[in-house]
């Protein structure tokens, strides 16, 4: 968006053309003030180049744009709180059916998608489907840009083709960490994303690969942990973190979230232990079976992966030292 | 219909009105159900009950609280049952181990953020959450409850007859959803996200001060304890209920009444109610306090004249007393001395039995009721139109209207529980044109924009209707078709003729109406062609000189574009109290008997003369304003007045109390000593509501049963108080039960025919006409044909008002009603409704405040024609300039004090909405409010005397 936004203005409009729709939003971070400029100017420019607005490119078809700030809430990525916002009102998420498809923004059919897949389709078509197929492994095609993030001695983003390993990512490009310790765990998928233990760093950048070991590639952001992270506080913060970002409609995400932090310290603390962490794993399957939407429902993925395979981390005794 | 109190029934999510059906079974047993329609709803029709929390039939599927999950066949994970819809053949199983363990987890989350205090919670045993906590067998809370929490949240006691607990608050949003889905205020919302969520009202104001209407629904929906009436946390929860109707406007809800014993706990607003469909507003379903209020009367009382105290004496003794005077009035000034008036807030059959009275004890038709005051006007011009004097349609039928005009009426204040359903339809897409001086608050309020507001100046209605058939019939916007058939066409192509000329043209118009020409035209225009139009008005339309001309100028309209005769469609009355439709049905009028069958009519006098057993005057006799004239002529001496409060209510208050003073016997049968009862020489202790049974029609000609739920306080129903009357008087009156008077009327009465209570308690309520063509009743009138045969268009000549703005009295007056109170407040006035509006004000445009030097708050005196009063200026551009504003619930205001004589050309109805005034600062009320306070003290003290 800051530095091709004309793919995202075509790969919308190609989107609208496709779905008969003549509005188009992007719906942008408030963080992203410099994006937000850019994308302001480039439509005005493809307005005035006759590529948006009325009669684009003489075709008969119209297409508009506009770019609505968001407010700083996490919950606002997910569509239908997206929507919510979108229309003015409180991010909060709907239930579904019906899904925004049928019933979106201001009741009307909307397609809702990330930048990634817009910006992949004016690829697509200037290259053909043949081209974009070529890349990527199993049923996850194409490329994605890759977030290196954390301990990591070479972070930024990277554009890969599906297929390549977690390890591969983050010891080749990544160039392991950057205190130059052992790696203990890696994030993918954003904070509701699980942590992998070594055991599970040759997975394939492939969809179904990650979900086979209940972990998620989602928006390609990987962060990098050394040995000296304390696992207990980072499941501790994804609870934490869903208590911050819940938008509180549903019960299993409002209060789950508030609860497991306080499991989680009584277990570290050592009161209880045993029934506490069978509690917490009857709130992780309560918040992953019951929850709304996905909020809710992937924040025990991080907490779940942190207690099996760093259990150690929960055993109570002082935390790591070094 | 006496039954133990049980909360009603809740399918959990709103009925599918879809007609295709969808069959799929639930735990094994097969249901059909409405294509739409949830799981949660389907498996309730089918036996079923799935826990829940969020869910409620009033309101949409919200998906929240994730306790009425289930297992589909074919489907991953536990679907909320709420939110997903019936598919055929779908396997549905709402019970397994994984769903119960589910479900207890999701319940023991909530409640480890509850306090554990059922046993002394106000809503022990009637609680939701309680009992959803036992349908999931919920044993511990392993969480403690120790960690983060709300239970020291502060209460909100603001409202004076609900509190609110946040620390009971469970988040289903229930409350929020019914304030805008259901009240369609929007007066509350979530605040904050996550854990710190919470209900909010306003902005994070207090209930009072925030934009909340008090209607309730947030109450009804509220799942535990945390909005609670304060009946309730008072004295508990209820042991029997008992259907009844409302007695306040002429909306007609239907409550259950709520009981411990003889003492109402709580209103509830009764579902399968068809006028009001579970809901409520501030009054009906609060403001019952008066009913047990201090200020009742409950014995009779006479004395010679109004100087002397009152004397407390027995039924019998009140009853031949007035007997005797009544006859020695007639003995010496003749039959036609004496006369009664009924009230539209009583019960068809007690209005029914005061007009057999009159016609049958006093010997003469000097029978008048308060819809004179009202809605005579719509009796007159719809029946000339249309062939019948009531309003069309069922209120349900505006959810298909595409275009609503509402004229001279005030939805959101004086039928609040309609205006809820117009604001859903609006929501929806409809499309509205307000024509009322006044911005109303449909004009524009939150997700509610009127497509026009004809600002129409005061009494200029009849150009404004004018112009909008005239620009229907110039631009040929008419049915055709449906004029040629339906209507008498001769008299349409004469009209056409007048309707046409220029004179009527929106352009012209404006100079009398002050309504922009281009506005009007849009208007006009989207009346004509925007799909199904409905027509809703009020007394802003039938309260003028012009009143009749007025309503005929609307039934033309809704001729002219085919817009009568199905749903959708229609024109349709507001009526202000709760019986008035009835009481005008009763043959209340001088010149009509029930029916509204004219009392010249040899062949329909004869029918009740055998029925009742005497000889019946053919002349009409007096109406109200006609037995003021004629009792300061000196030639009406005796009044029975029923349960209205003519010395507040009817204009030129000089006029009235001249009139009353020179009554020699004034009986007054009211449940308080009204401002009436102070010129009375006999009280009668009337019943409210609650202490009889009896039946209501409210506007959209629906009767209602009204049911005793406690004996009366003074001992007799009004009814059996006008009966022991009559016979005192002569007359051979003997019922035991008002079924009796009903099946009377039905006999007498070719539209009632069809009614009994047997056939009330199995259909509910039924619309008249109701007899053999028609067994159910009718909910919409002139289907196929108007009443009258063929439709007939009026001519509605525009004849200015008399009364007149100069130089002298530039500004127009205009009068009506808000929310929190009813009509002369005898009862709200008596309720903590009065914490919203103590007093009436002045409301006038800051242009011609400033211009007299009125600051907001100021004392303002309000000079006319006949009279002066005195009131605080509320500074608004709710008016326009030009015009000023006032309400009449309080007597002191003396609103009527400046109201003048003028009237109805038709029907005498006055014209309370135009009166020319003019406005000045002043430093104290008037000598008449002076006056009205020392006669107003004196009074009560002479009450007094009789009490100790």
């Amino acid at each position: 968006m800051e530095t091709d936004p004309y793919q995202l203005i075509e790969g919308m409009t190609i989107a609208g053309l496709a779905v008969g729709a003549n509005q188009g939003y992007i719906y942008l971070r408030s963080e992203y003030p410099v994006a937000h400029k850019i994308l302001n100017k480039a439509i005005e420019r493809a307005t005035e180049a006759g590529f948006l607005g009325k009669n684009i490119c003489n075709s008969n078809s119209d297409f508009f744009l506009e770019v609505r700030l968001g407010a700083g809430a996490y919950i606002c990525g997910e569509e239908t709180s997206l929507l919510e916002s979108l229309e003015g009102k409180r991010g909060m998420v709907r239930a579904k059916p019906p899904l925004p498809a049928i019933e979106g923004l201001f009741g009307k059919p909307t397609v809702v998608n990330n930048v990634l897949t817009l910006g992949a389709a004016a690829s697509i078509l200037e290259q053909g489907s043949e081209t974009y197929k070529d890349f990527g492994m199993g049923r996850s095609r194409g490329t994605l840009a890759v977030q290196l993030a954390g301990n990591v001695k070479r972070g930024g983003v990277i554009e890969l083709a599906f297929g390549v390993t977690l390890r591969e990512v983050v010891e080749d490009f990544g160039g392991g960490t950057y205190s130059g310790r052992p790696i203990r765990a890696i994030q993918m998928g954003g904070p509701l994303g699980a942590f992998l233990p070594a055991s599970q760093w040759d997975t394939p950048l492939d969809y179904e690969a990650f979900a086979a070991i209940k972990a998620m590639i989602g928006h390609g952001g990987i962060v990098v942990f050394d040995d000296t992270v304390d696992m207990a506080a980072q499941a501790r913060f994804a609870m934490e973190f869903c208590a911050v970002e819940s938008c509180g409609k549903c019960t299993p995400c409002r209060i789950g979230a508030t609860r497991g932090v306080e499991v989680i310290d009584r277990i570290v603390n050592n009161q209880d232990r045993d029934n506490n962490l069978i509690l917490l794993t009857d709130l992780c399957d309560t918040m992953e079976l019951g929850s709304l939407c996905a909020m809710g429902g992937m924040t025990p993925f991080p907490v779940r992966s942190a207690l099996t395979y760093f259990a150690e981390d929960f055993s109570g005794e002082s935390p790591r030292e070094n | 219909m006496l039954e133990f109190y049980e909360p009603q029934p809740d399918f959990g999510t709103p009925q599918s009105d879809s007609e295709t059906l969808v069959t799929l079974t639930i735990d094994g047993i097969s249901v059909t159900v409405p294509e739409g329609t949830s799981v949660m709803r389907a498996a309730s029709e089918g036996g079923v009950k799935i826990p829940r929390l969020c869910a409620t039939d009033s309101l949409k599927s919200f998906g929240s609280c994730r306790i009425c999950l289930v297992e589909i066949e074919g489907r991953r994970g536990f679907p909320a049952s709420c939110t997903t819809t019936v598919t055929e053949g779908m396997e549905v199983r709402t019970q397994s181990s994984e769903i119960g363990k589910l479900r207890r987890n999701v319940m023991e989350l909530y409640i480890s953020d509850h306090p554990l205090d059922c046993l002394t919670c106000p809503t022990n045993g009637d609680c939701e959450l309680q009992d959803t906590a036992g349908e999931v067998g919920l044993r511990a809370v392993r969480y403690g409850f120790e960690g983060e929490n709300h239970l020291v949240a502060e209460k909100d006691e603001s409202n004076p007859y609900f509190t609110f607990d946040p620390s009971k608050c469970i988040l289903c949003s229930r409350c929020v959803r019914a304030c805008e889905e259901v009240q369609g205020t929007f007066a509350l919302t979530i605040d904050g996200r996550g854990f710190d969520s919470k209900v909010s009202a306003g902005q994070a104001e207090s209930f009072m001060e925030s934009e909340c209407v008090s209607c309730g629904a947030c109450v009804d929906a509220c799942p535990t304890a945390t909005l609670t009436e304060k009946s309730i946390i008072e004295l508990g929860k209820p042991e029997h209920s008992v259907v009844t109707t409302c007695a306040y406007c002429g909306v007609g809800c239907s409550f259950k009444a709520e009981m411990k014993g003889n003492e109402v706990v709580r209103m509830t607003p009764y579902k399968d109610g068809k006028a009001n469909e579970g809901h409520a507003c501030v009054k009906g379903r609060f403001a019952f306090g008066y009913t047990t209020h201090k200020d009742r009367i409950t014995k009779p009382m006479i004395r010679e004249s109004i100087d002397d105290p009152w004397r407390e004496v027995s039924w019998d003794e009140a009853v031949s007393y007035t007997a005797e005077r009544f006859k020695a009035i007639q003995a010496k000034y003749g039959r036609i001395s004496i006369g009664a008036i009924s009230s539209s807030r009583c019960t068809n059959e007690e209005v029914y039995l005061v007009q057999k009275m009159v016609r049958t004890g006093f010997g003469n038709n000097n029978i008048d009721t308060c819809a004179r005051v009202c809605h005579s006007p719509t009796g007159f011009g719809l029946k000339t139109t249309l062939g019948e004097s009531a309003g069309t349609q069922t209120f349900a039928s505006v959810e298909k209207a595409d275009v609503v005009i509402v004229m001279g009426a005030n939805p959101t204040e004086a039928h609040p529980v309609f205006a809820s359903r117009l604001k859903r339809r609006l929501r929806e897409g409809a499309k509205l044109i307000v024509i009322d001086p006044r911005q109303i608050e449909l004009v524009r309020s939150p997700h509610i924009v009127a497509d026009y507001h004809l600002p129409v100046r005061p009494g200029t209605n009849v150009t404004v209707l004018n112009a909008l058939a005239h620009v229907i019939v110039n631009e040929g916007l008419q049915a055709h078709d449906y004029i040629a058939e339906r209507c008498e066409t001769a008299d349409f192509e004469k009209w056409v003729q007048f309707i046409a000329d220029e004179r009527h043209s929106p352009e012209h118009t404006e100079q009398f109406s002050g309504v922009p020409a281009a506005d009007l035209r849009a208007a006009a225009r989207l009346y004509a062609t925007g799909g199904n139009g409905a027509i809703f008005y009020g007394l802003g339309v039938t309260e003028h000189s012009q009143g009749s001309t007025a309503v005929m100028g609307i039934a033309n309209l809704a001729m002219l574009t085919g817009n009568l005769g199905r749903d959708g469609v229609g024109v349709n009355p507001l009526r202000g109290q709760n019986n008035v439709q009835g009481s005008c049905d009763m043959g209340s009028f001088p010149h009509e008997l029930p029916g509204y069958r004219h009392v010249s009519n040899v062949a329909t006098r004869q029918l009740f003369e055998r029925e009742w057993g005497v000889t019946l005057d053919s002349e009409p006799g007096l109406r109200i304003p006609n037995m003021f004239d004629a009792a300061i002529d000196g030639d009406f001496k005796g009044l029975y007045c029923q349960g209205e409060d003519i010395a507040q209510s009817d204009p030129n208050t000089h006029h009235v109390e001249a009139a009353l003073k020179a009554i020699e016997c004034l009986v007054v049968q009211d449940i308080f000593l009204n401002e009436t009862a102070k010129f009375a020489h006999v009280f009668l202790p009337g019943a409210t509501f609650l202490e009889k049974d009896g039946t209501f029609t409210n506007a959209e000609r629906r009767i209602s049963r009204v049911r005793k739920t406690m004996p009366p306080l003074s001992g007799k129903a009004d009814w059996e108080g006008t009966m022991a009357l009559a016979n005192a008087l002569g007359c051979n009156m003997h019922y035991n039960h008002p079924s009796e008077i009903m099946d009377e009327i039905a006999k007498l009465t070719p539209t009632f025919s069809g009614v009994s209570y047997k056939k009330l308690d199995e259909l509910g309520s039924i619309q008249w006409p109701c007899n053999d063509h028609t067994p159910a009743g009718t909910p919409i009138m002139h289907v196929d044909e108007f009443v009258r045969g063929k439709g007939f268009f009026a001519i509605t000549e525009y004849v200015p008002t008399e009364e007149r703005a100069n130089r002298k009295f530039p500004l127009l007056l205009t009068t009506g009603r808000i929310l929190s109170q009813y009509n002369v407040g005898a009862q709200t006035r008596r309720t903590s409704n009065s914490q919203w509006h103590a007093e009436d004000t002045l409301e006038i445009h800051p242009h011609d405040a400033e211009e007299r030097g009125i600051n907001h708050g100021d004392w303002v005196g309000i000079q006319s024609r006949v009279g002066q009063t005195v009131l605080h200026a509320d500074v608004t551009s709710r008016v326009k300039p030009g015009v000023v504003y006032t309400t009449f619930h309080h007597p002191v205001s003396g609103a009527n004090v400046i109201t003048t004589d003028n009237s109805d050309w038709a029907t005498n109805c006055p014209e309370y909405k135009v009166t020319a005034v003019q406005i000045s600062k002043v430093t104290a009320p008037s000598s008449w409010q002076a006056r009205q306070k020392s006669f107003d003290t004196q009074q009560l003290q002479l009450l007094e005397k009789a009490r100790h």
